[in-house]
C-alpha cells in the first residue's frame, strides 16, 4: 500500500517535472524570435557581474597603497580610481543595455503570447466557450501573462545573475584568501536554512489568514448586498456581532502571521553578521601573521556582505519561477486547444439566402452518454414563421446553436436553399442569419457603432427610421451625445429592455435573409412589447424566422409552431390547429391563463 | 487617512515603541564599521589576539542585541497594524450597516466590498510597514552621513552631496514612471476588456463576422500596451545603473580623500574602510524608502476611499414612536402627493403620489419595467424617504417612528430573493428569532415552500450556500417569502417577488395569503395583470405617475394603460372567449 503511493507520488512529480519541461521548451519557442536579445542579455550580465566583483578588490588595493602618514602611493592610487572609473562606467551601460534587452524580450514575448491566446478565443469551438467560466479564460490571458512575464523572464534573469553572483564572489575571495573563503562557505548555508524554517512556518499561518479573509469576505459580500433585508427584518445587531467574531479570529491569526513572516529580514541580517563578524576575526589574525593586507580585508568583508544577499534571492527566485511555469502552462493550455474545424477549402460563400431550411434526421448531444436532440426533421419553406415552444431543457436554445453552426450536428445534416451548411463558409452562414438572443450583449463603443455593426454603410436617415421603429430613437436622443453617446461594457447604463432594443435594432439594420429570436422579448415587458411586435412582425415579413418564446402569446401567429420536449418534436403545426388538438400545447397555453379564475 | 490613524488609539504604546525598538536595531548596526575599524586599526597594528576577540565579540553582542530589539519591533509593529485593521473594519461594517439605501446605492455595493476588504488590507499593510521602516530608512541615511562626520568631517562633505544626488535621482525615476505605470495599467484594463467581451459577445461577435475586426482592435490595443511597457521599462531600467554609478562615484571620493588624508597623517585605513561601508549602506536605505513610500502612498489613497466611506454619516433620523399600533387607525397605508428623487437633481422616481391602502386590503401594483414600482413599496418600510409629501402608516407619518418599531410591523420580500448562508431554519429565524418549527411549518405553507423544503435531504436543517446558490429561482422566491411571513407582519409586501412560479403556484400563493389574519394589508407588484387583478384596488404606474387607481373592472373601463397591459398578456380573442 504505501509503497504503492509513494510510486504513484513519484511518477506524479516526474509527469510534473516533465510537464514544466514541455513548458519551459515553448517558453523558448516564443523566446527564439529574440534569441539576440537573451544572449546579449547573458553577455551583458557577466560583464556585469564580474565587474561589480571587480571593484571591491580593486577597492581593496587602493587601501593597501595608503600604508601611513606620507606613505601613500598616490600613483598606484590614482591608477586603481582610473580603472574604478572605467569599470563603472562600463558597468553602468552594461548594466542598462542589459535592461533594455530584457525589458523588450520580456514585453515582446508576453505580447506575442497574448495575441496568440486572443486570436485562439476568436476561434474557440462553442463546446469550450459555454463550458468554462469566462473569468477563468480571461484571467488565463491577463493574469497569467502578466505573472509569466514578472516571474520566469525577470526570475531567469534574476537567477542567472544570482549564480554568476556566487561564483564569481566565490573566485574573488579565493583569489584573495583560500582559508577566509572556506569560512564564509561554512556559514551562508546557516540564513538558507533560517529563511526556509520561517517560510516554511509562516505558510500554514498565512492560508489560515487567507482562509479567514475568505469567509469574512462571504459575511461582507452577502451582508452588504442583502442589506435591504437585514434592515427589513432588524438584524443589523446580529449581523455586526457575527462579523465582529470573524474580525477578531482573523486579527489573531493575522497578527501570527505578519509577525512571524516579518522575522525572515531581522534574521537573515543575523546571520549576516555573523558571517561579517567571522570574516573580521579570520582576516584580522590572518592580517596579524602577515597572510592578509588590510585591503585585501576590507575587501573580504564588502564580499561576506553581498555573497549572503543572492542565497536568500535566489529562494524566493525559485518559488517564483515555478509559479511563472505554472502560470505560463496554463497560457499555453488555452493556445493549444482545439479550434472549430476549419471551413471546407472549397466551400461556398452565398451572398443572399432564399430561406429554404431543411433539417435531415439531426442526432445532436452536448455530452456523448446524455442524447439530447434525435431523428429530428423539418423542412421549412422561404418566409416561413417557424416558432419553437417547449419546457426548460427541451432542446429549443440547441436548436438555434445548430442552426447558426455554434456546434455541429453528430448525424444527419442541415442545408439552406439546398446546400449543406457544412460546405458553406460558417461567416456565410452566419451573415445569413439576424439573431437576437435573451441574453444582451452590446459592445464598449458609441450607440452607432453598436446598432450598426452588421452594415456600417447604413445611411443616417435609415438608421433613425429603423431606430424609431424600434423605440430607442426616444431615449438615445436624451442622452448627452446622442448617436455618440458610448456604451460602456455590457451597457450597463442602460435598463434590461432598453438593451435588448438596442440588440433588436441592431438585427433590422443588418438586413438579414433569415432571423432567430432566441428569448427575445422576455425581458421587455409587455406593453411594450406589444409596441415593437408591429416592427418584429415587419422584420419577419417574407424571412423565415426561428423564433424561441415562453410566453406564448408572442408566437400565435407563426405558420408553424413545433413543440419540444427532449429533444423531440412531440406536436406541431399552428395555433388554431394545436388547440383544437387539446394536446400538450394546450396544456401549456391554458397554465398561463390559471391565475385568472382564482 | 490622517482622521483614520483615531483607531491606532489603543494602540498607541505599540505604535510608538515599534519604530523606538527598530533605530535601536539600526543605531547598533550603524556602530559595526567603526567596530571594524577600531579592530584594523588598534587590533591588527599592535598585533593584539585579545583585543581582536574581544572586538568580535562586541560584534556578536551587537547582532543579538540588534536581532532581539528587531524582533520586539516587528511583534509591536504587528501587533498594532493588526489591531488597527480589525478596528477599521468594524467601524466600516458598522457604518455601512447603518447606511440609508440612498446613501448604499450611492457608493454602489461593489465598491463598498473593496473598500472593506482590499481597501482595508492595504492600509493595514501600510501601517505595518510604516511602523518598521519609515523612520529606519531615513535614520540608517542620515546616521551613516552623522557616522562619518564624527570619524573626518572632510570626508563626510562627501556624503553631504551623495545623498540629495542619490535621491533626486531614486525618487525623480519614480516620479516620472508613476503616472506612466497608470497608462501601462489603462492599457491592459482595455486589453481586458476586449478579451471578456469576446467571450461574453462570442455568439454575438460570431453571428455578425466580425472576428477579423475583433481581432485587429486587439493586436492593435496589445500593441500599444507593449509600447507603453517598454517605455516605462527605459526609464525606470535607469534606476540600478544610474545609482550604482554614483555610489561608486562616492567611493572614488572617498578613496581619493582618503588616500590625501592618511598621507597627512588624519586618518588610518580602518577609518576609511568604515568609510567605505557608509557608503555601501546608503544605498540599500535609499531604495527601501523609496519603496516605501510609494507603498504609502498607494495604501494612503486606500485610506482616503476609507475616510470618503466613513465621512458619510447616516442621514436618516428616528422618529420617537415605538411601535405601530393597528387600533390607531382604519388606514394602513396613506401616500399624500409623495415624489421621491434618489438624487437632488435627478428626474423623479414618483410623482405626486396619493392613495389610501385600507386596512386589510389587497392592493395591487402593476406597470413596466422602471414605472417606479418598486421605489413605491420601498418608501412604505422607510428605506427611502420621500423628497416632497408624506407616506403615513396606521396614521403616522413614518419619519415619526422609530425605524426598528415601523419595521416590526413590516414584511417586505424583495424582487431580488436574498438569502444568507445557513440552514432554511437558520435563515426563517430572521423572521423570527424563537421561531418554533410549527411557526415555519405555517410560513412554508402559506408560501408553497412546504412541497419542496420538505423532499430536501434534512429539511428545513438543509443548508443554503452563499446567495442561496443550491436553490431555484422559484424556490429561493418562496422561502424568502415564508420569511416574511414569519414576521407575522402586519403589513405584507411582495415586491415581483413571484415572478418565477408559474402562474398556478401563484395563484394559491395569493390564496394562502388571503387566508392568513383579517388585519394584514398586502401589496403585490407585478407585471402579471392576473396577480393583481383580484386586488382590492389596483395602482397602474407608468414613468413614475400614478395613471390609474381602482379595481379591475373601473380599470378595464376606463384605464388606457392598464388595458394596453391587460391585452398585451390576454390576447383580446382569449378575453372574450372566457368572457
Amino acid at each position: 500500500m504505501m509503497s504503492n503511493n509513494q510510486k504513484n507520488n513519484s511518477s506524479q512529480n516526474r509527469n510534473k517535472n516533465n510537464n514544466q519541461r514541455e513548458t519551459l521548451k515553448k517558453v523558448f519557442k516564443y523566446i527564439g524570435k529574440y534569441k539576440f536579445y537573451l544572449y546579449a542579455s547573458l553577455v551583458l550580465a557577466v560583464i556585469t557581474v564580474v565587474l561589480t566583483l571587480y571593484v571591491p578588490k580593486l577597492t581593496g588595493e587602493a587601501v593597501d597603497y595608503m600604508i601611513g602618514k606620507g606613505k601613500v602611493d598616490f600613483k598606484g592610487v590614482y591608477k586603481i580610481i582610473t580603472t574604478i572609473l572605467v569599470s563603472i562606467s562600463i558597468t553602468g551601460v552594461a548594466q542598462w543595455l542589459m535592461n533594455l534587452c530584457n525589458n523588450k524580450m520580456t514585453y515582446h514575448v508576453v505580447r506575442d503570447i497574448r495575441n496568440d491566446a486572443f486570436k485562439k478565443i476568436e476561434t474557440l469551438p462553442f463546446k469550450y466557450i459555454d463550458s468554462h467560466p469566462y473569468g477563468e479564460i480571461e484571467s488565463r490571458v491577463i493574469a497569467d501573462a502578466d505573472q509569466f512575464a514578472d516571474g520566469l523572464l525577470m526570475g531567469f534573469t534574476q537567477l542567472f545573475t544570482g549564480v554568476i553572483t556566487i561564483l564569481g564572489t566565490l573566485c574573488f575571495m579565493l583569489s584573495v584568501n583560500p582559508i577566509i573563503t572556506l569560512v564564509v562557505v561554512a556559514i551562508t548555508p546557516l540564513s538558507f536554512f533560517v529563511a526556509g524554517f520561517i517560510s516554511k512556518r509562516t505558510f500554514s499561518m498565512f492560508k489560515k489568514q487567507s482562509e479567514i479573509r475568505g469567509v469574512q469576505t462571504g459575511i461582507i459580500n452577502e451582508m452588504i448586498e442583502g442589506q435591504k433585508v437585514v434592515k427589513a427584518f432588524n438584524r443589523k445587531d446580529i449581523v455586526i456581532a457575527d462579523f465582529d467574531e470573524v474580525n477578531e479570529e482573523l486579527q489573531k491569526v493575522s497578527l501570527r502571521a505578519t509577525f512571524f513572516s516579518s522575522l525572515t529580514n531581522p534574521s537573515t541580517r543575523f546571520i549576516n553578521s555573523l558571517v561579517y563578524t567571522s570574516v573580521g576575526i579570520a582576516g584580522a589574525f590572518a592580517a596579524i601573521s602577515g597572510r592578509l593586507t588590510v585591503g585585501s580585508l576590507s575587501s573580504f568583508l564588502s564580499y561576506a556582505n553581498q555573497y549572503t544577499k543572492p542565497f536568500n534571492e535566489i529562494s524566493g527566485v525559485v518559488t517564483e519561477l515555478q509559479n511563472a511555469i505554472a502560470c505560463a502552462a496554463r497560457v499555453f493550455e488555452l493556445i493549444e486547444e482545439d479550434s472549430e474545424i476549419p471551413d471546407k477549402a472549397d466551400a461556398v460563400e452565398p451572398e443572399k439566402f432564399e430561406g429554404h431550411v431543411e433539417l435531415n434526421d439531426i442526432d445532436f448531444s452536448y455530452v456523448p452518454e446524455q442524447r439530447l436532440i434525435e431523428n429530428f426533421n423539418l423542412k421549412v419553406k422561404p418566409g416561413q414563421n417557424v416558432a419553437i415552444v417547449g419546457p426548460t431543457g427541451c432542446g429549443k436554445t440547441t436548436l438555434i446553436n445548430l442552426l447558426m453552426r455554434f456546434y455541429d450536428v453528430t448525424a444527419g445534416h442541415i442545408s439552406i436553399d439546398g446546400i449543406k451548411i457544412k460546405d458553406m463558409t460558417r461567416h456565410s452562414l452566419r451573415n445569413g442569419y439576424g439573431m437576437v438572443l435573451q441574453e444582451t450583449w452590446l459592445k464598449s463603443g458609441t450607440i452607432r457603432e453598436n446598432i450598426t455593426m452588421g452594415n456600417p454603410d447604413i445611411s443616417e436617415e435609415e438608421m433613425i427610421k429603423i431606430a424609431k421603429i424600434c423605440h430607442i430613437d426616444t431615449f438615445i436622443k436624451r442622452l448627452p451625445d446622442g448617436y455618440d453617446s458610448y456604451v460602456s461594457e455590457n451597457g450597463e447604463d442602460f435598463s434590461q429592455g432598453q438593451r435588448q432594443l438596442l440588440c433588436i435594432a441592431r438585427v433590422m439594420m443588418s438586413k438579414p435573409s433569415m432571423l432567430i429570436l432566441d428569448e427575445a422579448t422576455s425581458s421587455i415587458d409587455t406593453r411594450t412589447e406589444l409596441k415593437i411586435q408591429e416592427a418584429f412582425d415587419k422584420l419577419m415579413e417574407g424571412r423565415t424566422s426561428f423564433i424561441v418564446a415562453h410566453r406564448l402569446s408572442t408566437i400565435r401567429n407563426a405558420d408553424i409552431i413545433l413543440v419540444m420536449k427532449d429533444g423531440h418534436i412531440i406536436e406541431k403545426g399552428n395555433h388554431k390547429a394545436l388547440m383544437e388538438a387539446k394536446g400538450f400545447y394546450y396544456n401549456l397555453y391554458q397554465s398561463q391563463f390559471m391565475g385568472r379564475s382564482i | 487617512m490622517k482622521s483614520l490613524l483615531v483607531y491606532l488609539k489603543d494602540y498607541k504604546k505599540e505604535s510608538i515603541l515599534a519604530p523606538i525598538f527598530k533605530m535601536l536595531e539600526a543605531s547598533f548596526e550603524l556602530i559595526v564599521p567603526l567596530v571594524m575599524a577600531a579592530v584594523i586599526d588598534v587590533g591588527i597594528k599592535n598585533e593584539d589576539g585579545p583585543y581582536i576577540v574581544k572586538m568580535c565579540l562586541i560584534l556578536i553582542l551587537l547582532g543579538i542585541v540588534g536581532l532581539m530589539s528587531s524582533v520586539t519591533a516587528q511583534y509591536f509593529a504587528a501587533k498594532a497594524a493588526t489591531g488597527f485593521g480589525t478596528k477599521v473594519r468594524h467601524v466600516l461594517f458598522k457604518r455601512i450597516q447603518e447606511f440609508t439605501f440612498s446613501q448604499t446605492d450611492r457608493f454602489g455595493t461593489d465598491t463598498l466590498i473593496t473598500r472593506m476588504t482590499s481597501d482595508v488590507n492595504q492600509v493595514q499593510n501600510g501601517v505595518n510597514m510604516t511602523l518598521r521602516l519609515f523612520l529606519r530608512s531615513p535614520f540608517v541615511v542620515f546616521g551613516a552621513m552623522f557616522m562619518a562626520f564624527s570619524v573626518d568631517f572632510k570626508a563626510a562633505l562627501i556624503f553631504v552631496v551623495t545623498i540629495p544626488v542619490l535621491a533626486i535621482v531614486v525618487f525623480g525615476i519614480m516620479l516620472i514612471t508613476i503616472p506612466l505605470y497608470k497608462k501601462v495599467q489603462a492599457n491592459l484594463d482595455k486589453i481586458m476588456t476586449g478579451t471578456r467581451e469576446n467571450l461574453t459577445g462570442a455568439r454575438v461577435i460570431r453571428a455578425f463576422g466580425k472576428e477579423k475586426d475583433e481581432e485587429r482592435t486587439f493586436l492593435a490595443n496589445n500593441e500599444a500596451l507593449d509600447t507603453a511597457q517598454r517605455f516605462v521599462g527605459r526609464i525606470s531600467g535607469l534606476m540600478n545603473p544610474l545609482t550604482y554609478i554614483l555610489i561608486n562615484l562616492g567611493t572614488v571620493a572617498i578613496i581619493y580623500q582618503g588616500a590625501v588624508r592618511i598621507n597627512l597623517g588624519i586618518l588610518t585605513s580602518g577609518q576609511v574602510i568604515a568609510l567605505l561601508n557608509y557608503m555601501s549602506q546608503i544605498l540599500v536605505e535609499l531604495i527601501k524608502l523609496a519603496n516605501l513610500i510609494i507603498q504609502i502612498t498607494k495604501a494612503a489613497a486606500c485610506g482616503d476611499r476609507i475616510e470618503d466611506v466613513l465621512k458619510e454619516k447616516p442621514n436618516m433620523k428616528d422618529g420617537n414612536i415605538e411601535n405601530v399600533s393597528v387600533d390607531n387607525s382604519d388606514v394602513a397605508v396613506e401616500f399624500d402627493n409623495v415624489s421621491l428623487r434618489y438624487e437632488e437633481n435627478a428626474g423623479c422616481a414618483l410623482e405626486n403620489i396619493s392613495f389610501v391602502a385600507k386596512k386589510g386590503q389587497t392592493i395591487g401594483i402593476i406597470g413596466g419595467t422602471g414605472s417606479g414600482k418598486s421605489s413605491l413599496v420601498n418608501l412604505i418600510p422607510r428605506f427611502y424617504d420621500a423628497s416632497e409629501g408624506q407616506v403615513k402608516v396606521y396614521g403616522n407619518d413614518v419619519r415619526e417612528y422609530k425605524a426598528r418599531g415601523l419595521r416590526d410591523s413590516i414584511g417586505i420580500v424583495l424582487q431580488k430573493a436574498e438569502l444568507f448562508k445557513g440552514t432554511i431554519a437558520d435563515n426563517l429565524r430572521w423572521g423570527k428569532e424563537d421561531g418554533t418549527p410549527e411557526d415555519m411549518d405555517k410560513a412554508l405553507e402559506i408560501s408553497q415552500a412546504k412541497e419542496y423544503v420538505s423532499n430536501k435531504p434534512g429539511q428545513t436543517e438543509y443548508g443554503i450556500e452563499q446567495n442561496g446558490r443550491n436553490l431555484s429561482g422559484g424556490q429561493k422566491q418562496r422561502l424568502t417569502i415564508a420569511r416574511a411571513i414569519m414576521k407575522d407582519p402586519e403589513i405584507l409586501i411582495l415586491d415581483d417577488s413571484a415572478s418565477a412560479l408559474d402562474f398556478a403556484t401563484d395563484a394559491k400563493l395569493r390564496m394562502a395569503i388571503r387566508s392568513m389574519k383579517d388585519s394584514l394589508t398586502t401589496f403585490i407588484v407585478s407585471q402579471r395583470a392576473a396577480s393583481v387583478q383580484y386586488a382590492d384596488m389596483i395602482l397602474v404606474l407608468d414613468e413614475g405617475k400614478l395613471v390609474g387607481k381602482g379595481t379591475h373592472d373601473q380599470l378595464m373601463k376606463d384605464n388606457e394603460i392598464y388595458q394596453e397591459i391587460y391585452y398585451s398578456q390576454f390576447p383580446k380573442e382569449e378575453a372574450n372567449d372566457e368572457q
